[in-house]
């Protein structure tokens, strides 16, 4: 008797077992193999949680805003770890506050385009004919225009703020969204149970989000990685030219392009706003790529 | 049990479609006929480009368009015109009234969506029921088709080709439709296998009462599960009879000629005598008989007239000029 009770009891547990674990935490658990993706994780939290705690690190108007002509262009010391810029102001201490501009920009700038380009991209690919020429037409007339271009008039019509600015440089890359969705789209539109989930009654926007993107997800995250880094060297030109971020604001890509000027004796000054950069988007493609294969079951 | 209306559960009338495009136009269907009545099973047997999965699509009214277009005919679905239905009323009645099964399991299931889910979204769908009901259904359609319900957490990739199959057919079954399209259901599954997924959509289909229109080329499948079977070439059925009509009383030569592209186990000597030549092009289709370059029996009528339905008894028909009123009881075909 107990023999034939025993199974029964450990497949019920089993059963109990098997509805526990929730999507979410299965795609965690894959990934928390994957000793790079939580590599990526790690630098990705502890850059957010140091532009978070930017404040109790260094006082804003003491170590970054004041001047000290005296203490400038001074290499790495102990009193100044990462030395100090052409006014003598800490470069730690801005490169810690600019993170809260650069990685706010970037990442609100990227999810801007990858929301507006994607759903463009996803019903120009799914609907095709004319809606498709129509949307893809006026993408090749917006990348016709170089991006930095594109994203100085619009700052220039709408007035330089956070706002504007993250406006600007997310219209400019619906594009590239809408293009890697679309092409990513077509290929995945004409399989067979997109033609199943058709027959069954499914309607045109649950095919979209339940069949059809969720079947394109690799090129999307690739290509979103890749914008949020370009996103980091764009605000930079723009400040620059005096339409992105305004001194004395620190800002990763104004950080790096004011160091150019003393390249030759202060290398240090463009050498760790760029580390900077890029171990963040070294980190974004460690996580990518890691959340890619944990969100593709045939990979598991 | 549903109520029916018709005695029919579909019925298509004089079904014209064309693909246009750019190149011509290419005449898929050209005066289909076909019924089904209640409960039974109808096989649609023809080569490939016949027409036979436009057909189905055609049911369901998913013919890619464009370049499909039905031109013109009627179909009927218990009585109801489903021409005339909006894409809006289509919708409730795809998964609901009538359900399609793939031909190749391996893509017609969602890689990235586990398998409850694939079987729930239909049931969600068309039925009152909340998310946790419907999953709690699907599981209970996996058993039903032999697979335990506990695998449903799984994905597709993790299932076999047979079980795939199974959960498309349990897909296609979940909300108990009254007409159910097998496209080719088993082509892509080994023969174990397929005998297995036969009988079990037979059972299943007993059990549910449901009609069911077997797309296939397999005359073997034809015989194992059809009550009634048409024959169709180049878009048109060319015969129509049960089991006995066209088994033992074939009357058209290219019936006949699938016959002959049988092997004969009975005689293991006897060389296969395939069909000579290929399909019709569908863009540029014969004057007369479509089936009349490759006919054995080819005459000058053939060439030049389209041959009418001629009756045999009330279910058996036959499109060739071979036959009259007179001549059809006895059959004009040499022996095989």
């Amino acid at each position: 008797m107990q023999n034939t009770t025993a199974p029964a009891v450990s497949r019920a547990e089993a059963v109990k077992k098997y509805k526990k674990t929730s999507q979410f935490g299965e795609t965690m658990k894959r990934m928390a193999r994957n000793k790079a993706a939580v590599l990526g994780l790690i630098i990705l939290v502890a850059l957010i949680l140091m532009s978070l705690c930017a404040d109790f690190l260094y006082d804003y108007d003491t170590y970054v805003v004041k001047q000290n002509i005296a203490d400038r262009l001074q290499w790495p010391s102990a009193q100044h770890p990462l030395g100090t810029d052409e006014f003598g102001r800490d470069l730690l201490a801005r490169i810690v506050h600019g993170s809260r501009t650069s990685l706010l920009l970037s990442f609100a700038a990227v999810a801007l385009s990858l929301a507006v380009g994607g759903f463009l991209g996803a019903i120009a690919g799914y609907y095709g004919k004319w809606l498709d020429n129509l949307l893809m037409r006026i993408m090749d007339v917006i990348l016709a225009i170089p991006m930095t271009l594109f994203a100085m008039v619009i700052v220039a019509a709408l007035g330089a703020s956070t706002l504007n600015l993250v406006i600007a440089l997310s219209v400019s890359q619906i594009p590239t969204f809408a293009r890697v969705v679309r092409g990513a789209v077509l290929t995945v539109k004409d399989s067979e149970y997109i033609e199943a989930a058709r027959a069954i009654g499914q309607r045109d926007l649950s095919i979209i989000s339940a069949h059809v993107l969720p079947n394109c997800m690799a090129p999307i995250i690739v290509q979103t990685t890749l914008r949020i880094a370009a996103t980091i060297t764009s605000t930079a030109s723009l400040s620059f030219l005096g339409l992105g971020v305004t001194a004395p604001t620190p800002e990763w890509g104004a950080l790096l392009s004011t160091g150019r000027t003393f390249i030759r004796d202060s290398s240090y000054l463009t050498f760790f706003p760029g580390l900077f950069i890029m171990i963040t988007i070294l980190s974004l493609n460690l996580l990518g790529d890691g959340l890619r294969d944990a969100l593709d079951p045939r990979l598991r | 049990m549903r109520e029916n209306k018709s005695k029919y559960s579909i019925d298509i009338e004089d079904l014209y479609v064309e693909y246009r495009t750019d190149y011509g136009v290419v005449k898929a269907l050209n005066g289909m006929d076909l019924k089904i009545e209640h409960g039974k099973t109808l096989g649609l047997v023809g080569e490939t480009g016949a027409g036979k999965t436009t057909t189905g699509l055609s049911i369901l009214k998913l013919i890619p368009d464009p370049p499909g277009v039905i031109v013109g005919g009627s179909i009927k679905l218990d009585g109801e015109d489903l021409m005339e239905k909006t894409e809006k009323e289509m919708g409730q009645i795809r998964g609901k009234e009538i359900s399609m099964i793939f031909q190749d399991p391996m893509t017609a299931l969602n890689p990235v969506m586990t398998v409850e889910e694939q079987i729930a979204e239909s049931i969600e769908l068309h039925e009152q029921v909340s998310k946790s009901e419907a999953i709690e259904k699907a599981r209970a359609m996996l058993e039903l088709v032999g697979i335990p319900g506990e695998r449903g957490k799984e994905y597709p990739h993790q299932f076999s080709g047979g079980m795939k199959q199974r959960v498309v057919i349990a897909i296609a079954l979940a909300c108990n439709p009254s007409l159910l399209i097998a496209d080719e259901p088993t082509t892509a599954l080994d023969v174990t296998i397929q005998a297995q997924v036969l009988e079990m959509m037979k059972e299943l289909k007993e059990k549910y009462n449901t009609s069911m229109l077997m797309i296939t080329h397999d005359l073997g499948i034809v015989a194992e599960i059809c009550d009634t079977v048409s024959i169709i070439y180049a878009g048109q059925v060319v015969e129509h009879g049960n089991l006995e009509d066209i088994f033992e009383n074939t009357r058209h030569p290219y019936t006949e000629g699938l016959f002959n592209s049988l092997p004969n186990l009975k005689d293991r000597k006897a060389k296969l005598k395939p069909i000579k030549g290929l399909m019709p092009d569908p863009a540029n289709l014969p004057e007369g008989c479509a089936f009349c370059p490759r006919c054995d029996y080819a005459m000058e009528i053939c060439k030049t007239q389209k041959p009418e339905k001629i009756y045999r008894n009330d279910g058996h028909y036959v499109r060739c000029h071979l036959y009259n009123e007179e001549n059809i009881q006895e059959g004009r075909l040499e022996t095989r």
